[in-house]
């Protein structure tokens, strides 16, 4: 079963120390326990690009589909049994990258 | 056998083998829906053959291999036959699990629909549906929700489970006491509701939620005899459930435990209740630190030792509180124990510690109606009166709004 982990930070609260040694450990540890499918890190929401091409051209514009203070930082894809084992996974990786996370499933 | 006796012995074959048959489906359909219309369909099965063809030897064994078959005609009808059905057959061609006393097939049900991934609202929806077999038109019933909205929370959380694949399974070694927590989370807030039910026009005491709350932890304390808390969570439900009699009025009030009959007290319940709280103690004596659950239990038990109101050991109730607040600082234990200090320092001492809760309970009517007769003590009317007013709107029960409107219009 394969989970979509989504990193979400807070523009107004954003965490604040450099985590990434922490998470490279923890990276280095789900590829050896055979949880790691995928991650990686996005970059700011004022580098997005909104397109949409279902009338006669295509509107691109500029910025997040969503204005909000929350926003999404990263992602993970994990390979693991149960929800059980994501969740517990996921805590810890909240913990490790100080950051609020999400678990959903892909179908 | 007549049918009034078929009919009592499908009710209490409903009752005993419910959860069992449901999750033993579970199991080896890997599908909540599966299983629990299966069952439904075995005992509907029962209703219409038991009458003609007399009650089976066995009936839970009879139910069992009826809602088996249903399940797998389902199966077939709905043509996932290819894979469910092998999978079935491969499960039922196993060798079967050893099967400790903790891996009750019941118990992995009950974790599942408690887990913490799913709202707590769904929780205590499933549970009752899937573990205590009451119908969603009840549970609906129970919490005030229309039917076709409590479906859809049952449905939503069993879709959830099925597609974020929420395991079926005993929790691990260090996750059991998180988890079973949250079981026993689930089973007080049943109780809790039928203990003092909510709503206009609701009674005020809902008998079949503070009965299949106990029924639940009476199973889990069946499963889990070791666990101090679920001994702890039945002896406290044990205890409240029996001043039942004697908490409301010929009118339909609620009468508080210092005004209760005490003659009306359910005896039996309160031996039981007293029972498991030595035992309780006696594990704590010998080292286990007691939760929530078994001080609450032992706070209950001090009540209902006295066989009169004034025999109340209230220093030992107050010395239990202050065990209670280092574990559980909440403003409601504090509260709580504002009453105890009531009646051994006076209500002038208790006030001010209930005044000093304001701002995190200004919206619970507990606060509101403890400060209203403490003011009533002390003889301050008029903002006792202002202290009912509020409490009054905020109270959800019929049978409490009732008695604090009459101590209200007492006041001079």
């Amino acid at each position: 079963m394969r989970y979509l982990v989504s990193v979400i930070d807070d523009k107004s609260n954003p965490s604040s120390t450099d985590r990434q040694p922490a998470i490279s450990a923890f990276n280095e540890r789900l590829i050896a326990e055979g949880y790691w499918v995928f991650a990686g890190g996005l970059a700011d929401t004022d580098a997005a690009t909104v397109v949409d091409n279902r009338g006669e051209q295509a509107v691109f514009s500029d910025g997040p589909f969503v204005e909000s203070k929350e926003y999404l930082a990263g992602v993970w894809v994990w390979e693991a049994p149960d929800l059980d084992v994501a969740l517990k996974l996921a805590a810890e990786a909240s913990k490790i990258c100080d950051r609020k996370v999400e678990v959903r499933p892909f179908l | 056998m007549s049918d009034v006796d078929v009919c009592e012995a499908i009710t209490r074959v409903h009752h005993d083998e419910w959860a069992r048959i449901v999750a033993a489906l579970t199991r080896r359909f890997g599908d909540l829906d599966i299983a629990e219309e299966a069952a439904a369909e075995a005992f509907a099965t029962a209703v219409e053959r038991w009458p003609a063809d007399g009650v089976p030897p066995n009936p839970g064994a009879w139910l069992t291999t009826t809602a088996n078959r249903k399940a797998i005609d389902r199966i077939r009808r709905e043509n996932k036959r290819d894979d469910k059905h092998r999978e079935a057959q491969m499960v039922y061609d196993d060798p079967p699990e050893p099967v400790g006393a903790i891996d009750d097939d019941r118990l992995r049900l009950i974790f599942t629909c408690c887990h913490p991934a799913l709202a707590v609202e769904s929780r205590v929806a499933l549970t009752l549906r899937m573990v205590g077999g009451l119908t969603v038109p009840e549970i609906a019933r129970a919490f005030l929700v229309q039917g076709t909205a409590m479906e859809r929370r049952i449905t939503r959380a069993k879709a959830k489970i099925k597609a974020a694949r929420i395991p079926y399974r005993m929790p691990s070694a260090d996750d059991l006491p998180a988890r079973v927590s949250g079981v026993l989370a689930v089973l007080f807030l049943v109780f809790n509701e039928g203990y003092l039910a909510s709503g206009p026009g609701t009674d005020p005491v809902r008998h079949d939620l503070t009965t299949e709350a106990i029924r639940l932890t009476r199973l889990i304390r069946a499963l889990l005899p070791q666990d101090g808390e679920v001994a702890g969570l039945l002896a406290l439900m044990l205890l409240i459930e029996a001043r039942r009699p004697a908490r409301v009025s010929a009118s339909g009030e609620l009468v508080p435990l210092t005004e209760q009959d005490r003659g009306a007290w359910d005896a039996e319940l309160i031996a039981e209740g007293h029972r498991l709280v030595r035992e309780r103690l006696a594990a704590a004596a010998a080292g286990a630190a007691p939760g929530r659950y078994q001080i609450l239990a032992a706070i209950n038990a001090v009540h209902t030792s006295a066989r009169d109101v004034r025999d109340t050991d209230w220093s030992q109730v107050l010395a239990l509180y202050d065990q209670l607040v280092r574990l559980d600082p909440s403003p409601i234990i504090a509260l709580n124990r504002a009453i105890a200090v009531a009646e051994l320092d006076g209500p002038e001492v208790a006030l001010a510690i209930v005044d000093r809760l304001a701002e995190t309970l200004a919206g619970y009517h507990a606060y509101h109606a403890t400060r209203a007769d403490l003011l009533r003590r002390l003889g301050q009317s008029r903002q006792s009166r202002a202290a009912y007013d509020r409490a009054i709107e905020l109270a959800g029960n019929t049978g409490e709004t009732a008695y604090l409107t009459r101590r209200r219009d007492q006041l001079q």
